[in-house]
């Protein structure tokens, strides 16, 4: 029976897949040809999404962006045997786009039933789990720190340091929490995960548990996210069954159960302690640090707060030995990068490769430049508290130092590319009105600053006292930046600055002429 | 949306009451109260109060803070148009400024039954301009697109 892959990911049905896996479903029943069609993850070519794939002795075949109406004449045209096509893209594994990148965490995601455990497993799958538990919690640990892996959620701390400091931690309470919060704006690569191959992550997160002596862990999901939650939780289920999670962690009588918690709606729940508060089903206000939320973080225990991706790459790590992935990168930015490319790009979607790719390559040889064909004018790096890089700037390598060296941030890795249609000054005001809109209130510079922000850039715009105001904003954001708590109200001012900086054409038009 | 229970004090204690130990949690509570009933009246504040033994300013703190919590009954459709900045590079603004003009409503408000709501990404941001109708996930959105899913919730409802 031919195999036919229909991706379940939520951005391919938000383009169609589900009417596409219908029509197949249909036309091959009224042909009374039997096919069996799988909902895997998705391969990450989101714009050639929905992307139809057929197994073939030769490879699987893919096909796409397929509609509904193209799937008659895919079938007459021989698609169930690999056929050509004019929507034919050849053997999927082949495709440049894909073969130039190097798939660690996201190995599985789009080749597999994401919950089909079998699959997994064959896959390579829970071999990570099952060394980790023949190991001593100290082996693993050094695992964690000899690959160089770093946070994937903003930050890049060393997450060896952290795993060792919680496991030195005395209590008899102890929690993983995977913050799956996912609020930057031009990020997707941790839903896709959950979404695609969601037993990875809990994997990484039991694995984690054993090496740090926790026994309960929590995902915090946002909500904007529900296919991921019901997906998660299924493979929650679906584990315990297997007996891998709960009461007696495949027979070795260690306990480790996780459950998925959904967020509420809330930018700065994504910030750790502010995650932790939301958790324990609080208002999400970021917490002074110290303490750390490793020596005191969920209901005052040892928690430790891990990013969906830096988690999902625990599983390889312990599974193949740490050299491999410590192989791969630059200097201090170690293994893989999950980069997600978006915005007005001709060719978006995931590109996980080593740590040390520039700007360039992802902007040009993977994005394949502007959707719109028009000039590329900006690039935000690294979310809505990220720098706007201008399109002089593309030769930076995409590793945390090299970033921060050019005045930007890697963030949780997104990509956002802009034409020269955008106008600089109205996305400065846009990231302070974000701040405004999520600012947890706690402190003055990032509640009423942000406000004071979208004024003054108004009338800086409006060619009110210009000069005066142009001042005036850049000692705001340095306000913003030494008097905030944490990096909402911290880094709000590197968008703005960075585009006042490399556009400082935009503030300065006649305010006729502004957007 | 999915059909929601009429509000009593019965229901909203005997919803709480069934929570597993780790949840009882004011947020968790919030959440289940707003699944059942479509909202948070204000008469459950005292309920959850009670049930889960803490203040009734500490329950308002909570549901003011969440931007999901609901504080009046819900539309029938709900529309979220993501405004954030991968959706602005491919014409979030333009899309935003389409659908108020053809439904004649502001971002933020509701008219005929239907809400319109700015959301900070949803997700999809290499298939912008993304929008969610009544919880469907929409990529490459133009009015007509989002026009077409609304009619459909609509019809689904009618
Ligand atoms: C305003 C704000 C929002 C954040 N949002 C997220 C998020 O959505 N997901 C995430 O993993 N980390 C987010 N972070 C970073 C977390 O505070 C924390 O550093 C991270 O979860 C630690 O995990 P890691 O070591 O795997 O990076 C955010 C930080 C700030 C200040
Ligand atoms: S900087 Fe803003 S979001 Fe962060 S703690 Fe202060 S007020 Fe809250
Ligand atoms: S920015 Fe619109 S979906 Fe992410």
């Amino acid at each position: 029976m031919t195999r036919i892959y229909v991706p379940r990911d939520s951005a391919a049905r938000s383009v169609g897949a589900d009417e596409v896996a219908r029509a197949v479903e249909n036309e091959c029943g009224v042909r009374g040809i039997n096919v069996e069609i799988v909902r895997n993850g998705s391969r990450g070519l989101l714009w050639l999404e929905p992307l139809v794939e057929v197994e073939t002795s030769r490879g699987r075949m893919g096909y796409g962006p397929v509609t509904p109406g193209d799937v008659p004449g895919l079938i007459d045209g021989g698609f169930l045997e690999g056929a050509h096509h004019e929507l034919a893209l050849g053997v999927v594994d082949d495709i440049p786009w894909l073969a130039r990148q190097q798939r660690v965490s996201f190995a599985r995601v789009g080749i597999i039933d994401p919950l089909d455990l079998d699959a997994y497993r064959a896959t390579g799958g829970l071999r990570g789990l099952q060394r980790a538990l023949q190991e001593s919690a100290e082996e693993i640990v050094g695992d964690v720190l000899a690959s160089g892996l770093r946070g994937r959620g903003g930050a890049g701390f060393p997450a060896g340091i952290k795993w060792r400091t919680v496991l030195e931690a005395e209590s008899l309470d102890k929690y993983i929490c995977c913050n799956a919060d996912e609020g930057d704006s031009g990020t997707f690569a941790d839903r896709m995960l959950m979404e695609g191959d969601p037993f990875t992550l809990l994997e990484g997160m039991a694995i984690a548990g054993v090496a740090v002596g926790a026994t309960r862990g929590l995902i915090y999901v946002r909500s904007e996210y529900p296919d991921a939650i019901a997906t998660l939780r299924t493979a929650v289920d679906i584990a315990r069954v297997d007996g891998w999670l709960g009461v007696d962690v495949m027979g070795t009588g260690r306990t480790f159960d996780i459950r998925v918690v959904e967020g509420a709606g809330s930018y700065v729940c994504g910030e750790e302690t502010a995650m932790l508060e939301s958790l324990e089903g609080k208002r999400g206000m970021v917490r002074p640090k110290p303490p750390i939320p490793a020596l005191k973080g969920l209901f005052g225990q040892p928690t430790l707060v891990h990013n969906v991706l830096t988690l999902s790459a625990v599983p390889s790590i312990i599974a193949d030995g740490p050299g491999d992935y410590q192989a791969l990168g630059v200097d201090r930015s170690r293994g893989t990068q999950v980069f997600q490319l978006a915005g007005n790009l001709a060719r978006g979607g995931i590109v996980e490769i080593a740590f040390g790719v520039t700007l360039r390559e992802l902007i040009e040889d993977f994005g394949g430049g502007t959707l719109s064909g028009r000039p590329l004018r900006a690039v935000q790096v690294g979310g809505p508290l990220g720098a706007y890089l201008p399109a002089e700037a593309l030769d930076v390598s995409m590793d945390y130092e090299a970033l921060a060296d050019s005045g930007g941030l890697l963030g949780h890795g997104g990509v956002v590319a802009f034409d020269d249609s955008i106008d600089m000054a109205t996305q400065a005001r846009f990231a302070m009105e974000f701040c405004a809109v999520e600012s947890c209130g706690k402190c003055t510079p990032c509640r009423i600053g942000s406000t004071r922000g979208i004024e003054v850039i108004d009338k800086i715009t409006a060619g009110v006292d210009r000069e005066l105001n142009l001042v005036l904003l850049e000692d705001l954001c340095a306000t913003m930046t030494d008097g905030s708590l944490c990096a909402m109200g911290g880094l709000t001012p590197l968008p703005v600055l960075s585009a006042l900086a490399h556009f400082p054409e935009d503030f300065h038009r006649p305010p006729e002429v502004t957007p | 949306m999915t059909s929601h229970q009429a509000w009593s004090v019965e229901a909203a204690t005997v919803i709480l009451q069934a929570m597993p130990a780790e949840e009882r949690l004011m947020l968790p509570a919030l959440q289940r109260i707003q699944a059942v009933f479509g909202w948070v009246p204000d008469e459950s504040v005292p309920v959850i109060a009670r049930e889960l033994n803490v203040s009734r300013a500490e329950v308002v703190g909570v549901l003011t803070y969440y931007h999901d919590l609901r504080q009046s009954p819900p539309p029938p459709v709900a529309v979220q148009v993501c405004v954030s900045e991968a959706c602005q590079a491919v014409g979030a603004r333009p899309l935003a400024a389409s659908l108020e003009a053809v439904y004649g409503v502001p971002l933020g408000e509701t008219r005929d039954g239907v809400e319109f709501a700015k959301v900070y990404c949803l997700g999809n941001c290499a298939l912008g301009p993304a929008a969610m109708v009544n919880g469907r996930l929409l990529g490459r959105c133009d009015v007509e697109r989002v026009g077409a899913a609304i009619a459909q919730a609509q019809s689904v409802l009618a």
